[in-house]
């Protein structure tokens, strides 16, 4: 056991058991996995992704690169709240996504704040305490289980009593103002736009299971916040030496939260290594523990006199200008045995300095544990993400926040303060800017800040000395395979200079070259040092610093965040809308299969016991040919045009003309956007000289009235026309075949449905008899399939039933329900195409071959397109048929087709080779008896009679190219 | 996310919200009497500026209505958000 006999904010009380890769160790409630691990001396994790390498923990926070476990998900072991039971596998870097659901909750809030204030160290407790004095709302967020930050892990009084107790005293003095929210355990992982901020708040994983009922795991809120304070603190960075990957080497501020705050004790023999003051109170901590602390190696010929004097006096030697150039490890448990250290030359940024001299490295101390801190980078991750500007500020070596674009700035050590006094104070300055800015005001009087327990002499500080690479007595840089920038990564000072040596100088290329940065901790271990590592490679001397580079762009999420969590409830059915129409039950109950058109769930077809796709297809079509079928068409988007000028809009819209349309009388529309390529088709009716009753394609409901209501509200307010949308009113049931006018009669014998009195393209209002006796109706005679043809529009509440007395009235003609799949192929024998599926918003009505609907008197939308020069091009892909030599073979869909005679031989042929166009539709035809397509082909109506073929990789599909109206090319049979 | 403020619902959230591009490109009295050049300028081209920018909203999920916006595309701050026929 290495841990502490007393201290720490475990509670010693309560054990809890856990299991890592098999073996069961104990810790403590308040433990992290991690900390449990540093307790029970396992500190030795999976070993290193790519070159296998053993590593330990180097963290104690989210940005661990090397001790990644899975617990159900994959997370950093510094991260996860010990537990009774914990199960734990150490990872090699990659995790695997689990495939079966958690069955947990994970669920979503909306809240709008004055004031988000993000971390609850220091600064952010005295931004809480000093923005919500007026009475603004206020959301404190903090990733941890209790509020105090850096806090939390100080050995050093804070108001007269322990820093922790002071901050837990905030807390519950901030939970009392009713405006103020807390979230503890809840990291914000990404900022845009607006001061718009998600937060993940971690529920239920420190609890034990029967305390989860009903409670969702995890919670993403969505903040509108008028301010932001970023009180995220600073991320101390790891040195860049030979072999600085052993485990025992560890951050010196996460060795002092091991010790502090978990009374768990990472070695037993230590050196320290900085660059920067801060180290020299871990060196203390740990001889406050009873640990042997073999010396403090500075990198800074003169380091801090005070600080220097207070190790001294306990007997440790400082060693100044010196860096640690390399270390040994224990063959046995990996664990680090001994560091080497050399001199820092006054020039020792550049990457050379000292290698090659004899005596190099040659000082050495024996040590298990490392504590290094390579200096502090401010966590300007967040403030990164909302578009704030950083600056490279040499005295503080580290990126500061500079401008900020939106209303959000950095406090504390975040803001590049390095004492808690000034973190305080800066915290509070943020709180009461942030308070008069969303009109709290609060008067600086009002906020009273702690008295830290020990301060410095005035200048003491000594400001810090990075040190970007350090010398090896091995080679040249470029050989560096054992100085680790990234050890997530496993990415090396050589794997840089590759980098750097093929050219590159920006930090973005050198990123995805290398991979640095790219493992889950974004960087937050390995950004800067890397920047530094190359411009020294850049060879900018001994004054290289990261500024010369900048850094990566920041992004969101800045910790991992799980897919459910983000999906939320929006699963399973939940996942997306299905819209059904109210004849559904009766598909369902028929045995339908159905298929997604936009959101509407669609019969495709309806099989028989023993059909497949294919027969049940042949079968519906022979129906609707020779006797009567019937189709839901309540999909269609419907939409009602009113008004005054509702025909004169139209006119302006349709390439054809509907002002002069009579009432009663229905006309098939082609509508272009303005380049003058199709966008929509249709039939509109018009129910009275101001009324217009128009159908549009069923994936295109929304997007027509949405067109529509743009040229009316932004180019032609002036016209007196109105849109509603009325697919959901309408229920609509197409009744086609020879038979259909039968059945017709039979429903509604009010009227006369001979073709004299009821031709093609027109309707009537009646009410239905039988069993649907005075349903009023809407019946037009429209036909998409080229045989004489009803629709039957009701309310839509009616549909199923006017559905089942279709179905009675058409029982003694066999009449057969038909899906999708059959209304293509009976579309398609006719030419009739489907915007969206023979088109792609590159055909113009030309192309289609319906020079007959395009107006050559009025403007519409499009029409000045048609005769730009492109439009007119002889070799302009025209929709024409495919009849396949073999009428069994059926080309597919989107096939791509080439020339008669094309070489197809990669080594012989022209490359690319030449294309003549694609396949958009193709069916077996029951009325041909054969396979048939439509197809867009260059020049195709100057190409009748040719052959083309469709290269398919294993065989080649000969067709001929003929008109696409394969069936009723006279169109006899629309009447009956 | 972007937070706009229909001028005729207040703020909203952007998922609420159509783009509609450039404003006040408007569709030509007479484009049969454009060349093809200048019809094509109509059609394609657009500004696309580092700054202020006037652009075309719907709140779709909403009030259905149009309006103009200036927005800076640096910042992503809506400077000035105004009705059809009103000045920015």
């Amino acid at each position: 056991m290495t841990r502490l006999p007393s201290g720490g904010r475990i509670d010693r009380n309560e054990a809890l058991t856990f299991t890592l890769d098999g073996v069961q160790y104990t810790g403590f409630r308040g433990d992290t996995l991690a900390s449990a691990m540093v307790a029970e001396d396992a500190l030795v994790v999976a070993p290193s992704i790519y070159r296998g390498r053993p590593r330990g923990i180097l963290t104690a926070d989210v940005t661990e690169p090397n001790a990644l476990v899975q617990v159900g998900e994959v997370l950093p072991a510094t991260v996860v709240e010990l537990v009774d039971g914990l199960k734990a596998r150490t990872l090699s870097g990659i995790g695997r996504l689990e495939l079966e659901s958690d069955g947990a909750t994970y669920d979503k809030k909306f809240v709008h704040v004055d004031v988000l204030i993000v971390g609850a160290g220091p600064a952010g407790l005295a931004a809480a305490l000093a923005a919500s004095a007026g009475g603004a709302r206020v959301l404190l967020v903090d990733d941890q289980p209790e509020p105090g930050g850096d806090l939390l892990a100080d050995t050093q009084p804070l108001d007269g009593g322990p820093a922790a107790e002071w901050a837990a005293a905030v807390h519950a003095q901030l939970a009392d103002r009713p405006e103020v929210r807390l979230l503890s355990r809840s990291s914000v992982f990404g900022y845009y736009d607006q001061n718009y901020l998600l937060v993940l708040e971690r529920r239920t994983d420190h609890l034990a299971t029967t305390e989860t009922n009903g409670i969702s795991r995890q919670r993403v809120w969505h903040v509108r916040a008028r301010r932001v304070v970023l009180a995220t603190g600073a991320r101390e960075r790891p040195l860049v030496f030979e072999n600085n990957d052993r485990p025992g080497i560890m951050l010196a501020s996460a060795v002092r939260t091991y010790l502090n705050r978990y009374a768990a004790v990472p070695g037993q023999r230590a050196v320290v290594a900085t660059t920067d003051d801060s180290a020299y109170q871990v060196a203390l901590d740990l001889l406050a523990a009873g640990i042997t602390v073999e010396a403090v190696i500075d990198s800074r010929s003169q380091p801090p006199a005070d600080l220097m004097a207070q190790v001294s006096a306990a007997g440790v030697e400082v060693v100044p200008g010196s860096v640690v150039c390399g270390t040994t490890g224990s063959s046995e448990t990996h664990r680090l045995a001994a560091v080497q250290v050399c001199e820092f030359a006054e020039d020792g940024n550049d990457g050379r300095s000292g290698s090659g001299d004899s005596g190099f490295g040659e000082r050495s101390f024996e040590a298990d544990l490392l504590a290094v801190c390579g200096g502090w980078s401010p966590d300007v991750h967040l403030f990164s993400q909302s578009r704030g500007s950083l600056r490279w500020d040499d005295a503080a070596a580290g990126f500061l926040p500079a401008a900020a674009v939106q209303a959000v700035r950095c406090a504390g050590s975040a803001n590049g303060v390095t004492d808690l006094a000034g973190c305080l104070a800066d915290g509070a300055a943020a709180g009461i800017e942030a308070a008069a800015l969303v009109g709290r005001p609060v008067a600086e009087s009002v906020v009273a800040l702690p008295e830290p327990g020990r301060r410095r002499p005035d200048g003491a500080r000594v400001a810090p000395r990075p040190v970007w690479l350090t010398p090896s007595r091995n080679g040249l840089p470029n050989d560096w395979t054992e100085h680790f920038v990234d050890l997530h990564r496993d990415a090396t000072v050589a794997d840089v200079w590759r980098a750097t040596e093929a050219g590159m100088r920006s930090m973005e290329h050198i990123k995805r070259y290398t991979t640095i940065g790219t493992g889950h901790d974004q960087g937050a271990t390995s950004g800067v040092n890397a920047a530094g590592v190359v411009a020294v490679a850049l060879g900018h001397g001994s004054t290289s610093s990261p500024g010369d580079l900048g850094t990566t762009t920041f992004r969101a999420p800045s910790i991992p965040v799980s897919f459910a969590a983000l999906a939320g409830r929006d699963v399973g059915r939940l996942h997306d809308s299905a819209r059904v129409t109210p004849i559904h039950p009766w598909h369902v109950a028929a045995g339908a299969l159905f298929e997604d058109v936009g959101h509407w769930k669609r019969p495709w077809y309806f099989p028989q016991p023993g059909e497949d796709l294919k027969t049940a297809v042949l079968r519906e079509c022979r129906a609707a040919r020779t006797g009567v079928a019937v189709m839901d068409a309540t999909t269609l988007g419907k939409i009602e045009i009113v008004g005054s000028d509702a025909g004169e809009f139209l006119n302006r819209i349709y390439t054809n003309a509907f002002a002069g349309l009579a009432v009663g009388s229905a006309r098939y529309g082609l509508m272009c956007t303005a380049d003058g390529m199709v966008l929509d088709d249709g039939v509109t009716m018009r129910l009275a000289p101001d009324r217009f009753y128009l159908s549009t394609t069923t994936g295109g409901a929304a997007k027509i009235l949405d067109w529509l209501e743009e040229w009316h509200q932004t180019e032609w307010p002036q016209l007196d026309v109105a849109f509603t949308s009325v697919t959901e009113q309408w229920a609509t049931i197409a009744v086609v075949g020879p038979r259909s006018r039968e059945v017709i009669a039979r429903l509604a014998p009010a009227i006369d449905v001979t073709n004299e009195a009821f031709g093609f393209m027109t309707f009537r209002e009646t009410e239905l008899a039988g069993a649907v006796e005075g349903v009023p109706a809407r019946i037009a005679r429209i036909s998409f399939s080229g045989e004489l043809a009803y629709e039957i529009n009701v309310a839509s509440w009616y549909g199923l039933a006017v559905w089942e007395a279709v179905m009675a009235a058409g029982a003694d003609f066999g009449i057969t329900p038909y899906g999708t799949e059959t209304m293509h192929v009976l579309r398609a024998e006719k030419g009739f195409p489907i915007v969206g599926q023979d088109t792609d918003g590159t055909v113009t009505p030309y192309d289609l071959g319906m020079a007959w609907i395009v107006s050559k008197k009025k403007d519409f939308v499009g029409k000045r397109s048609l005769r730009r020069p492109d439009s007119v091009r002889p070799d302009r892909k025209h929709l024409v048929g495919l009849l396949p030599i073999d009428p069994t073979e059926l080309l597919p869909e989107g096939a791509q087709l080439v020339a008669e005679g094309t070489d197809l031989d990669s080594l012989t042929g022209q490359l690319p080779v030449p294309m003549v166009g694609h396949v958009t539709s193709s069916y077996h035809s029951a009325a041909l008896e054969r396979t048939f397509a439509l197809a867009l082909i260059k020049g195709g109506r100057d190409r009748m009679g040719e052959i083309v073929l469709a290269p398919l990789g294993d065989r080649i599909i000969a067709a001929t190219i003929t008109s696409p109206v394969f069936y009723d090319q006279e169109g006899a049979r629309r009447d009956g | 996310m972007l937070l706009i403020s229909c001028p005729w619902c207040g703020e909203r959230e952007e998922p609420e919200f159509g783009y509609g591009g450039q404003a006040h490109v408007a569709y030509p009295a007479d484009p049969e009497a454009l060349d093809d050049e200048q019809w094509a300028q109509y059609l394609f081209f657009r500004a696309n500026p580092k700054g202020p920018f006037a652009e075309r909203w719907v709140h779709s999920s909403g009030c259905r209505r149009w309006f103009n916006a200036v927005r800076d595309t640096v910042t992503n701050e809506f400077v000035s958000i105004y009705r059809p026929g009103e000045l920015p």
